[in-house]
């Protein structure tokens, strides 16, 4: 059984195109040059929704779609996030589409996930003929506008001609140095207009530099102090898997027997099995790391940015350590935690002149330390989680069992909360770009069209979405996507009736204030039924073995309810505000 | 030294683009910043615009708003300055009844004194224009305020630099 159109088919016929747009110029409308453009850039997925100001390029869409799939969401927040989770497990651009005004502004919670967390992203909007702009006209909103803080790039185009060019910029621009979102804006005008088409791809742009240049002796600097280290540690995050540094990394670690743990959106770049990981940082991440960030001497970031949910409180965030920063983007250098020596560049490229600079080492004494606090977290935490004693389902043990059925090689779309901590701190990940989730803006919603585009983008992949009774509901809509589509997507519901995480706080932070955050919830097997989605729901221990592999099994989308432990909470936990090194276990 | 507020005065090389001033004052207003003062025109570089504005925040909130200033992708190159470091004027215009000019001798002394310009003379106003730094127009402005100002603006700050800005050099290595 075929779900999905074969990316190779449409691989093959996107590359034929390319050769035709880039060596003819063609008198064709505006709408017709932005297929063009798309296919010349080697897209030959979208997903979005078609509306008034956007329907030339729509018609065009129509003409072309044995090259083009069109992928039409329920939600334009849900294109967005489609595109955003294309993006993340192929590392190509995503592509979204979406009308004027009310289609343009649904794009945006997505656009600003896209921005901060670095994802390339390309979202057309239509927008009203320019001799309107400004007049309020129907669906008219000033989305250039409301974009530009949550864009890398964004530009209207009001005439045919710009077209090439600022869509050759665009690509340019969202899958460069530090990839992120660039949103152009069509005026309904220049979709119609006819003009002389040729396109050249973008190589640069002078007032943009892409990758900062990387200055010798800093990284000479940077080996010196790692070959002093006695107590090394490595902070690495998404920039390994942008930077395509996964190989590289995993060489310097093993070289200089550094112990290396991981933001949420650095997981997967090195498999959870590998020696040297010793789990994640930040707020529920693992206990050894985030104690021993304040025990160690030589604090090495790479590829990442020092989140406040990954330091903690600053003023007291590896005050001890020498800070050595490998970073693309110059604004993240001293922008939160002071470093002592910056390497600017791609993450591969200097990684692999740090290399030869490097000193074997081993460092066992220091990878004590690490396991023996992994040794509390498992009694105190982990063991409770995973091989839970007590009556009721857990978050850990489902994602334990996937673990077990997919041999950790499944690709986890996760979505926001309690769920998406206890996902990425158990889901074993032996394949990069595996942990797809909302990990700067927090976006309840995100998993499941994210999990459309993951699936679409890496049809050969498991891709298993998991989410919270609350986030799941922000977007269900988009299962009419995976039912039209026939999108094979596993989807795992954790429902505890609760937003749970917010409920954390309340029963922590807020004496048990339980404000507004009970759920009453629909038969969420119904609903999936009602989208013709196989679909059962679990709250036993003894058959949530059976329910995953059911799921596994099943050829198409598959829906698992799980009812687990309504009042659970997510430990470890650092309080807002407290250190990393004040880490509560219980 | 991080935590003193001081006054900085910014000059940023641009594109010419549609949004680039809305893309930088979102830089400030984000971090809930005022900007004192703000001009944009061409520069020295054919092509190459330049915004030069005035902000009061400490030296370590000024290096990272210079970051994300040069991060956006139509941003060529960015600097920040203190008072020593630059050579600066501002202009102003006063509008003021012209029985004044007439009735009011010691408005004639303040013009001459302040090496202002009178620009226009007419029967219901005349009016005076002024280039100077801040304390010099600040004390025009008081002067003349003695005595009833029917109008006046003042422009934002343009300043050059003591030192070279290499920016040309930077283009040029992009051509090349």
């Amino acid at each position: 059984m075929r779900f999905l159109p074969s990316q190779e088919d449409m691989e093959t016929k996107t590359k034929q195109n390319q050769i035709k747009t880039s060596t003819t110029s063609e008198r064709i409308s505006g709408s017709e040059a932005v297929i063009k453009c798309l296919l010349a850039e080697g897209v030959n997925t979208l997903y979005g929704y078609p509306g008034g100001a956007i329907m030339p390029v729509y018609d065009e869409l129509y003409k072309y779609q044995d090259q083009i799939h069109h992928v039409l969401s329920r939600h334009e927040q849900g294109a967005a996030h489609a595109a955003q989770g294309y993006a993340r497990i192929s590392g190509k651009v995503g592509v979204a589409i979406a009308t004027s005004g009310p289609g343009a502004t649904n794009l945006i919670t997505g656009i600003a996930d896209a921005q901060i967390d670095s994802t390339p992203l390309v979202c057309i909007t239509g927008q009203v003929g320019s001799h309107l702009l400004g007049s309020d006209a129907f669906q008219e909103t000033d989305i250039v506008g409301i974009s530009t803080p949550v864009t890398k790039w964004n530009h209207q185009i009001t005439k045919a001609s710009e077209i090439p060019e600022v869509f050759a910029k665009a690509f340019y621009i969202a899958k460069s140095g530090r990839p992120g979102p660039v949103l152009i804006d069509i005026t309904k005008n220049a979709q119609f207009e006819e003009f002389d088409f040729k396109y050249e791809k973008c190589k640069g742009i002078r007032s943009y530099k892409p990758v900062p240049k990387t200055d010798e002796s800093t990284l000479k600097a940077a080996a010196e102090l790692i070959n002093n280290a006695k107590k090394p540690l490595v902070v690495w995050g998404q920039g390994v898997i942008l930077g395509k540094a996964e190989e590289e990394f995993k060489a310097v670690i093993e070289k200089a027997g550094l112990p290396s743990a991981w933001t949420i959106l650095g997981a997967s770049a090195m498999p959870t099995s590998h020696p040297l990981n010793v789990g994640m940082v930040g707020m529920h991440g693992n206990y050894a790391p985030n104690v021993l960030t304040n025990e160690c001497d030589v604090l090495i970031a790479i590829g990442m940015r020092f989140d406040d949910r990954v330091t903690g409180n600053l003023a007291t965030y590896a005050k001890q350590a020498k800070i050595v920063h490998f970073e693309i983007d110059p604004a993240e250098v001293d922008k939160n935690v002071k470093t002592d020596v910056a390497v600017l560049g791609d993450a591969k490229t200097s990684l692999n002149a740090l290399l030869p600079l490097l000193n074997a080492n081993s460092h066992n004494d220091w990878h004590q330390k690490f396991k023996d606090l992994y040794k509390i977290e498992y009694e105190k935490v982990i063991k409770n989680d995973i091989h839970p004693t007590k009556e009721g389902l857990t978050m850990g043990e489902v994602l334990k069992e996937i673990n077990i059925q997919t041999k950790g090689e499944a690709a986890i779309v996760s979505d926001v909360g309690q769920h998406q901590m206890i996902a990425c701190r158990y889901a074993d990940f032996n394949v990069s770009k595996s942990n797809i989730t909302s990990g700067g803006l927090g976006t309840m919603g995100f998993a499941l069209p994210a999990a459309i585009g993951a699936k679409m983008a890496a049809p050969e992949r498991e891709v298993i979405m998991i989410a919270g009774d609350g986030g799941y509901q922000m977007n269900i809509q988009e299962l009419g996507t995976i039912f039209q589509q026939k999108v094979p997507v596993k989807i795992v519901v954790l429902n505890n009736e609760f937003l749970g995480m917010v409920r954390q706080w309340q029963q922590l932070f807020f004496d048990r204030r339980y404000a507004s955050t009970e759920m009453v919830n629909p038969d969420f097997v119904a609903i999936a039924k009602g989208y013709h989605i196989d679909a059962q729901k679990v709250s036993e221990r003894k058959d949530l073995k059976a329910a995953i592999k059911e799921m596994i099994d099943c050829d198409g989308p598959y829906f698992l309810e799980v009812r687990v432990e309504k009042e659970d909470n997510v430990f470890p936990m650092i309080p807002t505000g407290a250190s990393v090194s004040d880490i509560r276990l219980e | 030294m991080s935590t003193e507020i001081k006054q900085f005065t910014v000059s940023i090389y641009t594109e010419n683009n549609i949004g680039l001033l809305n893309r930088i004052s979102a830089i400030f207003q984000r971090r809930h910043m005022n900007i004192e003062s703000l001009n944009t025109s061409p520069s020295e570089i054919e092509g190459v615009s330049r915004f030069t504005l005035v902000v009061n925040i400490t030296e370590s909130q000024m290096k990272k708003i210079i970051g994300q200033i040069e991060k956006q992708v139509e941003v060529i190159k960015a600097f920040y300055h203190t008072e020593d470091e630059i050579i600066y004027q501002e202009s102003c215009l006063f509008k003021i009844k012209s029985e004044l000019l007439f009735d009011e001798r010691q408005i004639q002394n303040i013009i001459k004194e302040s090496n202002a310009r009178i620009v226009t003379v007419n029967k219901v106003f005349f009016a005076i224009e002024k280039s100077g730094r801040k304390e010099e127009i600040d004390l025009l402005y008081r002067e003349l305020n003695a005595f009833g100002i029917m109008q006046f603006t003042r422009s934002g700050r343009v300043a050059v630099t003591k030192d070279e800005m290499k920016i040309s050099s930077m283009l040029q290595a992009f051509q090349d």
